[in-house]
């Protein structure tokens, strides 16, 4: 695996902050690359979980905040399972990807941003989610307004998209969590 | 997959009480947003049945890794135990027990139970049971069966009568998260895990979570469109296998709602 490494000054190094929002102590890993030969998505992705972490190490990592695993990763926590140091790789991901969010790397527009923001609208304002306005928002934000449409009418035939919003949530509860609890604004 | 748990639940005498307004556990869009929310949400309904003074049964395997990993960070870290009491209004400990379906049917109704109140049988129909990831993992938050290799579900289907086939994609990850937001990532994932069911000789696949289900399912659809292959293999939740083998009629166990025909697992049950 060979890694480049910008010679740009202004790169700075996202390891404190890494390690501060997720809890991982990088320093315990010593690249075996167990994570990155359990991935499902490493072969696919330009970047794997061992290569981020070295980046880390290596005191770079901006770079990892445009990378295209962050928004490939399936989040099945087999790397977090698979470490023999018992790092959770899986909770280093969750903190680049709201590293990358927060600083616009991701333009918080990506498919997945996007999807976690429709997803998580919902969820504030009905207490559970509601397929049809999470697919409707997504698709609007996404462009991808043709995308699995011929599968909608037997999907609605079938009722596994239900028509009406859901009904019975403590929204009040749901409402609250998240005014005390949205940092990123992910949810706006 | 909901009303076949329902209708499973009560020919066996479990009683099922829905917490009254509980809410989303926030899944993946949740935790890869902020660790607060993910640990809070999960634990305003986890309040609420612990006020009821019961476990909380669940029978998606990514609710139940919301629910069990809230716990595990709210019991464990004392500022995230602080910051959910101060989005919820009250404290919570991270005590209240949280089990999968699956988990209840084997040790809590036990497999003898399950045997004796069986009208059909599986007749040998060959079944890959598939676990997906978040059901054993990570395994010292969730605690369920082995990690690499668990038997639970291959357990459970063995009494049913089928047989349980022996294949290494039992925990590979199907992306259900990422199945509208990702679909090229998701296809290609599917693909390598129907495939090898089919591969190993599989007439069904039964699985634990309803996400898993309806990703393996349906993208079947977009496998064979954009990478040709057909495989035709039903996914069926575990309660609607029960189901059929407690004689339950396929209409009151969702099997309708499929994307690929159960037809084969009807007539393997029909024929006993």
């Amino acid at each position: 695996m060979a890694i480049t490494i910008s010679r740009d000054k202004s790169a700075r190094g996202l390891l404190k902050e890494v390690q501060e929002i997720s809890g991982v102590d990088l320093s315990q890993c010593y690249q075996c690359k167990k994570c990155t030969s359990g991935c499902p998505v490493s072969s696919l992705a330009r970047c794997s979980p061992s290569e981020m972490m070295r980046r880390l190490h290596l005191g770079l990592g901006e770079e990892l905040l445009a990378s295209d695993i962050l928004w490939m990763c399936v989040s099945c926590e087999t790397c977090s399972t698979r470490c023999p140091m018992g790092i959770d790789v899986a909770a280093v991901m969750d903190a680049l990807r709201k590293l990358a969010v927060r600083r616009g790397a991701a333009k918080g527009e990506g498919n997945v941003p996007l999807f976690n923001r429709a997803f998580l609208k919902t969820v504030q304002v009905f207490g559970r989610t509601y397929d049809l306005a999470m697919i409707a928002g997504y698709k609007l934000g996404s462009g991808k307004l043709l995308a699995d449409t011929e599968k909608f009418p037997t999907m609605l035939r079938k009722r596994k998209i239900a028509l009406l919003p859901p009904h019975g949530a403590d929204r009040q509860a749901v409402r609250r969590i998240f005014k005390k609890t949205r940092e990123d604004g992910a949810a706006q | 997959m909901d009303q076949s748990t329902r209708t499973v639940a009560e020919k066996l005498g479990i009683q099922l009480i829905e917490p009254k307004g509980w809410t989303c556990c926030g899944a993946t869009a949740g935790h890869q947003t902020d660790r607060l929310l993910a640990a809070a949400l999960p634990a305003a309904t986890l309040v609420k049945v612990q006020d009821m003074g019961l476990e909380l049964v669940v029978n998606c395997a990514a609710c139940y890794n919301r629910m069990k990993a809230a716990n595990h960070e709210i019991a464990g870290d004392p500022q995230v135990r602080a910051g959910v009491a101060d989005a919820l209004g009250r404290d919570y400990d991270g005590s209240v027990e949280v089990r999968h379906l699956l988990e209840v049917l084997l040790n809590d109704v036990g497999t003898d139970a399950i045997e004796k109140a069986l009208h059909q049988s599986l007749r040998g129909l060959k079944v890959a049971c598939y676990y997906g990831c978040l059901l054993v993992r990570p395994s010292e938050v969730t605690g369920f069966d082995d990690p690499e290799n668990p038997s639970s579900l291959d357990r459970l289907v063995t009494v049913l009568g089928g047989t349980a086939l022996e294949w290494p994609h039992k925990t590979e990850c199907c992306g259900g998260g990422l199945s509208m937001s990702r679909t090229d990532v998701v296809v290609n994932l599917t693909d390598a895990i129907v495939g090898m069911a089919k591969l190993a000789g599989a007439e069904c696949i039964a699985v634990s979570c309803p996400m898993c289900q309806i990703n393996l399912d349906m993208r079947q659809l977009d496998i064979a469109k954009s990478k040709g292959n057909r495989y035709d293999l039903p996914v069926l939740y575990l309660t609607q296998l029960l189901g059929l083998c407690l004689g339950v009629a396929p209409q009151r166990l969702g099997l309708n709602k499929l994307m690929i025909s159960p037809a084969k697992v009807l007539q393997a049950v029909a024929a006993a």
